[in-house]
C-alpha cells in the first residue's frame, strides 16, 4: 500500500438552501489514477473547487491533508504552488498567443524583467516532447485541434511542477483517437509516478485507466472501488451513481414505421471559408414515418455540417441538392424557410447555439414559434404560459417555475427546453445532434424516453451522436457517416459497434 | 419583517435608479432652495432633455440586440439643418419638410444598418464613421453658419403646449384632466395584469405594497400635471415623449418583433438557429435609431429656433448612459425603456439642478460621469449577489 498523497476529510460545503457537499471523506494514493464519478450536481465540481482553493478556505467545513500536512488554500495559485494544477473541461488558453506564450502564461522566464524568449520557447520544447505533441512552440492556440489543445493544457500544469493533476471531463469533447491518445499520456505519467484525479462520465475509459474510481451520489461518497480488489462492472458504477438498478439503460420501445416522408438527395457542401474543401460529398438519406435514424461517425465525419445545412443552410457555401418532404422538393435556404417547411435542428451546443441563457424557460420554449402565441398584435400571456408549462410537464422539466432563467437549470433539463423548443415549432423531421452530450444517466434516460415519444407520435427523427451504444439503443436505422460520405446503411439489427467501427475504418483505408 | 426585506431585495433592481432619481431631485430641491421644483424649471427640465429622451429610446432597441450607435448625435444635427435649410432657405411647408426629414433619417439609419447587418462591419466602426460623415455634412449644408428662425408652426413641436379646452383663468385645467385619465389606465393595467399573475400563481407584490406602489406612481404623475398646469400647461413635446415611451414600452414587451430583438441581444446564434432573421433585426433597430435621431434633432432645432452646425454635438455620450444608468447591459439582451427614461431624467436633473446652483461646467462633468460610473457598479455588485 503507497502512500496517501490527499486526503479530504469530512468536507461539507453549503450553497443557500442546497448541501452541496455533505461529509465527504476522500483520499487519493501516490501515483494512482483516481477517477471521481457521479451524476452531474453530485457534488464532483464542487468537490475539486474546495481542494483547488476556487472556494477558499472557511468557506467550507472539514480538514484538507496535501502530502501530510494541513493546508488552507486562500485561492488557485495557492493550491498550484503547492503542486495541485486543474484542468477545467472548458479550456483557459488564449487563442491568439503560441503554445509557449500560454504554457509560461504568468510565469514567464524572465532576464532583467524582460521576457526571455529563447528560453521558453526551448522549455516549452521540452514539455511538448513530455505530452507527445509534436508541434512547434511558436504555433498559435487557434491553429490547434481540440485534442491538441488539452496536451497544451497539460504542458502547461507540468511546466508548475505539478504533482496532483486533475482533469475535470478531459475527453468529453474529443474524438476516439485524441481520448486515446490523452489516456494513454495518463497511463505514462503514472509510470513517473504523477497522481492525476479524472472526472469522467464515460466509463468505459475509466475502467480503462483508473486504479481507484470513487462514486459520489447527491454530494455524498457512495463507494470507492479499488480495482483488483473489487469487482468493477458498469453496471455497479452506474447503479451506484443513480442510486437505482438501471438493468435498462434505454427504454424499450415499440417502433410503428410508416411511409418515407423525409428525402436528402445528391447533398453537397463545401466549408464556409476553405471553399475547395467539400465536406458533405453526394449525401443520400431518407427517414420515415415514426422512424428514428442515427447518424455514426466520428468526430469530424461531417455530421453537425450535413444536419446544420440541410437545416436553412446554417453551415456551409455552395450547397447543392434537394431535400424533399412527402416527396415534394422544398426550400431549405435559410433556417427561417426551413423552419416553416418543417425542419427542426437541436445543436449539440445548447449553451451557445440553443438557448438564450439570460432569458426564462418560458422564453425560450416559444422562441422559435412566436407566431404561435400572438393575440392580435401582441405576444398572448396566457397562450405562451400554457405553451410553457404544457411542456415543462410533458418532458418533465425540473425547474422551480418557467420564470427560471435557463443558465440556472442542469444540462439535461436545459436540453429538454431545447427540445421543447422545437416541438412547439411543430416540425415533422427533429434532428437531434448530440442530445445526451455532458448529462448524466438518469437524464439520459429521459431524453431517450422523450425520443420513443415523439416517434410514437409519427415524428421522423434524425440522431446524431458519437456514442455507438445509444445509437444502437435508440435507433431504428443507421447510416454510418465518414469524411463527409455516407459509407453504410445498415437496420439496427444487424448492427453492433464492432461492425459500424469496421465500417468507418474500412472506408478510411481505402481512402488513406 | 422578513418578506419585507425580500421584497425590498427582489425590487431594489427594478427600482433602485428611479429610487435614485427621486433622491437627486430631494437633493437639488433642497439645495437650490425650491428653484429645482418651480413650474418654470420643470418645463424647461423636459424640454432641455427631450431630445435626449426621444434617442435614448431607439438606442435602447440599439443597445439590447448588443451594439451602440454613435452616429446619433451627428445625425441629430444633420436632420435639424436639413430641416432649416428646407424650410427658411427654399421656403418648404413645415409638414413636409417634417416627413420629408423623418424619410431621410431612416434612410441615415438604413445606411448605418446596411453595413451594420448585412456587411458585418463592427457596429462601433460604422456608426464612428457615421459620426463623422454627418457632422461634415451638417457643416457642408449650412456653410457652417447657424440658419434661422423657423416658421412658428415649427417652434410649436418644440416650445408650444397643448391648447387648454376649459379656458379655466391662470389655471391649465385640460392638463389636470389628462393626468387623471393617465392615472385610471396605469392604475387600471397594473391591477389586471396582477389579478392574471395571481391566476397563474405566480408572485405578486403583496397588495400594501402593490397599493403604496400605484399610489406613488398615480401621485408623482398627478403630482407633474399640477406643476405644469400652475404653469402653461403640458408641453407638446412631453406629450411627445409620453406616446413614443407608452408605444415602445408595448413593442419590447408585448410584441414578438420586441421578443426577438431581446433574443438575439441574449444570444444571437442562437436565435438565428430558431429561424429568426437577425440581420433583419438589427437592420431595423438601426433605421428605427434614424428616424428617432431624425426626430430629436427637429426638435432641438425647433428649441433653439435655428440649425447650427454644432448642434447634437456628443448627444451620443448622454444618450448612451441615459440608457447604461437605466440598467441596460453593455453585452446586449438587458435593458428597458422606463430605464432610459430614468437614466436620461437622472442626467438631465444633474445638469439642470448642478447649473442652478452655479456648479461649473468642468465639475459638472466630472459628477457626471462619476454617476454613470456609479450606476453601472451598483447594477454588477446587484447581479453578483443574485448570482450566488
Amino acid at each position: 500500500m503507497s502512500e496517501v498523497i490527499l486526503e479530504m476529510r469530512n468536507i461539507s460545503k453549503t450553497f443557500p438552501g442546497v448541501k452541496a457537499l455533505d461529509d465527504v471523506s476522500f483520499s487519493v494514493r501516490r501515483g494512482d489514477i483516481h477517477a471521481l464519478v457521479g451524476e452531474n450536481g453530485a457534488g464532483k465540481s464542487t468537490l475539486m473547487k474546495v481542494l483547488s482553493g476556487v472556494y477558499p478556505f472557511g468557506s467550507y467545513e472539514g480538514q484538507i491533508l496535501f502530502m501530510g500536512e494541513e493546508r488552507h488554500f486562500k485561492d488557485i495559485a495557492d493550491s498550484e504552488s503547492v503542486g495541485i494544477a486543474i484542468i477545467h473541461q472548458e479550456l483557459t488558453l488564449v487563442p491568439m498567443l503560441s503554445i509557449a506564450e500560454n504554457i509560461f502564461l504568468g510565469n514567464e522566464p524572465r532576464k532583467n524583467g524582460i521576457v526571455n524568449w529563447h528560453e521558453e520557447v526551448q522549455k516549452s520544447k521540452e514539455f511538448l516532447k513530455i505530452v507527445g505533441l509534436r508541434e512547434s512552440p511558436q504555433t498559435l492556440i487557434t491553429d490547434l485541434g481540440l485534442g491538441k489543445q488539452q496536451l497544451v493544457e497539460i504542458a502547461k500544469a507540468i511546466s508548475k511542477e505539478v504533482k496532483l493533476l486533475i482533469l475535470d471531463e478531459p475527453t468529453a469533447s474529443l474524438n476516439e483517437t485524441d481520448s486515446e491518445k490523452l489516456l494513454d499520456l495518463l497511463v505514462e505519467f503514472k509510470k513517473h509516478g504523477m497522481t492525476s484525479i479524472l472526472i469522467s462520465h464515460k466509463i468505459q475509459e475509466i475502467k480503462k485507466v483508473a486504479d481507484v474510481i470513487t462514486i459520489l451520489r447527491d454530494g455524498a461518497t457512495i463507494e470507492t472501488l479499488d480495482k483488483g480488489r473489487d469487482e468493477i462492472t458498469e453496471a455497479r458504477i452506474i447503479r451506484d451513481m443513480v442510486g437505482r438498478d438501471l438493468t435498462h439503460r434505454f427504454p424499450p420501445r415499440e417502433s410503428i414505421i410508416g411511409d418515407s416522408i423525409f428525402e436528402v438527395r445528391n447533398w453537397n457542401v463545401f466549408h464556409p471559408t476553405h471553399s475547395d474543401r467539400k465536406v458533405c460529398k453526394e449525401v443520400n438519406l431518407t427517414v420515415k414515418k415514426g422512424e428514428v435514424v442515427g447518424i455514426a461517425g466520428l468526430m469530424g465525419a461531417g455530421r453537425t455540417e450535413l444536419a446544420m445545412s440541410i437545416f436553412g443552410h446554417a453551415y456551409g457555401k455552395h450547397i447543392t441538392g434537394q431535400v424533399l418532404l412527402h416527396g415534394r422538393e422544398i426550400d431549405v435556404s435559410s433556417v427561417e424557410k426551413a423552419v416553416k417547411n418543417g425542419i427542426a435542428y437541436a445543436t449539440e451546443d445548447r449553451k451557445s447555439l440553443g438557448l438564450v441563457l439570460i432569458q426564462d424557460v418560458k422564453t425560450n420554449v416559444t422562441l422559435a414559434n412566436l407566431e404561435n402565441i400572438k393575440e392580435g398584435m401582441f405576444i398572448g400571456s396566457h397562450k405562451e404560459l400554457n405553451a410553457a408549462t404544457y411542456y415543462k410537464n410533458k418532458l418533465s422539466i425540473r425547474c422551480s417555475n418557467i420564470m427560471q432563467k435557463a443558465v440556472n437549470l442542469s444540462g439535461g433539463n436545459q436540453q429538454k427546453v431545447v427540445i421543447s423548443k422545437w416541438l412547439f415549432a411543430d416540425p415533422e423531421v427533429l434532428i437531434l445532434d448530440e442530445p445526451t452530450r455532458g448529462i448524466d444517466v438518469g437524464a439520459k434516460f429521459e431524453i431517450y424516453t422523450i425520443i420513443n415519444k415523439l416517434a410514437s407520435e409519427g415524428k421522423a427523427i434524425i440522431l446524431i451522436s458519437s456514442e455507438l451504444p445509444e445509437i444502437l439503443g435508440v435507433c431504428d436505422r443507421i447510416y454510418i457517416m465518414n469524411e463527409g460520405k455516407i459509407v453504410g446503411e445498415m437496420p439496427v439489427k444487424d448492427a453492433s459497434q464492432e461492425k459500424i467501427m469496421e465500417r468507418i475504418m474500412l472506408t478510411q483505408e481505402v481512402m488513406g | 419583517m422578513n418578506t419585507f426585506k425580500s421584497i425590498i431585495k427582489n425590487n431594489i433592481r427594478q427600482y433602485g435608479m428611479l429610487i435614485a432619481l427621486v433622491f437627486i431631485m430631494i437633493f437639488f430641491w433642497i439645495s437650490t432652495d425650491g428653484i429645482l421644483m418651480r413650474p418654470v424649471n420643470i418645463t424647461n427640465l423636459l424640454l432641455q432633455n427631450s431630445y435626449i429622451i426621444i434617442m435614448a429610446i431607439g438606442m435602447l432597441l440599439i443597445i439590447v440586440t448588443g451594439v451602440v450607435d454613435l452616429s446619433v448625435g451627428s445625425v441629430c444635427g444633420f436632420i435639424g439643418g436639413l430641416a432649416a435649410v428646407l424650410m427658411v432657405r427654399h421656403h418648404f411647408n413645415v409638414y413636409v419638410t417634417m416627413l420629408i426629414c423623418l424619410a431621410i433619417g431612416a434612410a441615415v439609419g438604413a445606411w448605418n444598418g446596411f453595413w451594420v447587418a448585412y456587411q458585418k462591419i463592427p457596429a462601433f466602426i460604422v456608426t464612428l464613421a457615421g459620426m463623422l460623415i454627418f457632422r461634415g455634412l451638417v457643416l457642408w449644408l449650412l456653410n457652417g453658419e447657424s440658419v434661422g428662425p423657423f416658421p412658428e408652426e415649427f417652434q410649436r413641436i418644440a416650445s408650444g403646449f397643448i391648447p387648454d379646452v376649459f379656458h379655466y383663468p391662470g389655471f391649465h385645467l385640460t392638463s389636470i384632466v389628462i393626468g387623471v385619465i393617465l392615472s385610471i389606465i396605469i392604475v387600471f393595467l397594473d391591477y389586471r395584469s396582477r389579478r392574471n399573475n395571481q391566476k397563474y400563481e405566480f408572485e405578486v407584490l403583496p397588495l400594501p405594497f402593490f397599493i403604496f406602489k400605484n399610489l406613488i406612481v398615480v401621485s408623482a404623475i398627478m403630482g407633474l400635471c399640477y406643476v405644469m398646469a400652475s404653469y402653461k400647461g403640458l408641453p407638446n413635446v412631453l406629450i411627445l415623449m409620453g406616446v413614443l415611451a407608452v408605444i415602445y414600452t408595448i413593442i419590447t414587451n408585448k410584441t414578438v418583433l420586441g421578443r426577438r430583438i431581446y433574443a438575439m441581444g441574449g444570444n444571437e446564434k442562437a436565435t438565428k438557429l430558431s429561424g429568426i432573421n437577425t440581420d433583419r433585426l438589427s437592420f431595423f433597430c438601426f433605421v428605427n435609431m434614424g428616424v428617432l435621431s431624425a426626430l430629436a434633432g427637429m426638435v432641438f432645432a425647433a428649441r433653439l429656433n435655428s440649425a447650427t452646425p454644432k448642434a447634437g454635438n456628443s448627444f451620443e455620450m448622454d444618450v448612451i448612459a441615459a440608457n447604461y444608468i437605466g440598467g441596460a447591459s453593455t453585452t446586449g439582451g438587458v435593458g428597458t425603456v422606463v430605464g432610459a427614461l430614468v437614466g436620461a431624467f437622472i442626467m438631465g436633473v444633474l445638469n439642470n439642478g448642478m447649473s442652478i446652483m452655479g456648479i461649473n461646467i468642468d465639475w459638472q462633468q466630472v459628477i457626471k460621469g462619476m454617476v454613470l460610473l456609479m450606476a453601472v457598479f451598483f447594477d454588477v455588485v446587484q447581479k453578483n449577489k443574485s448570482g450566488k
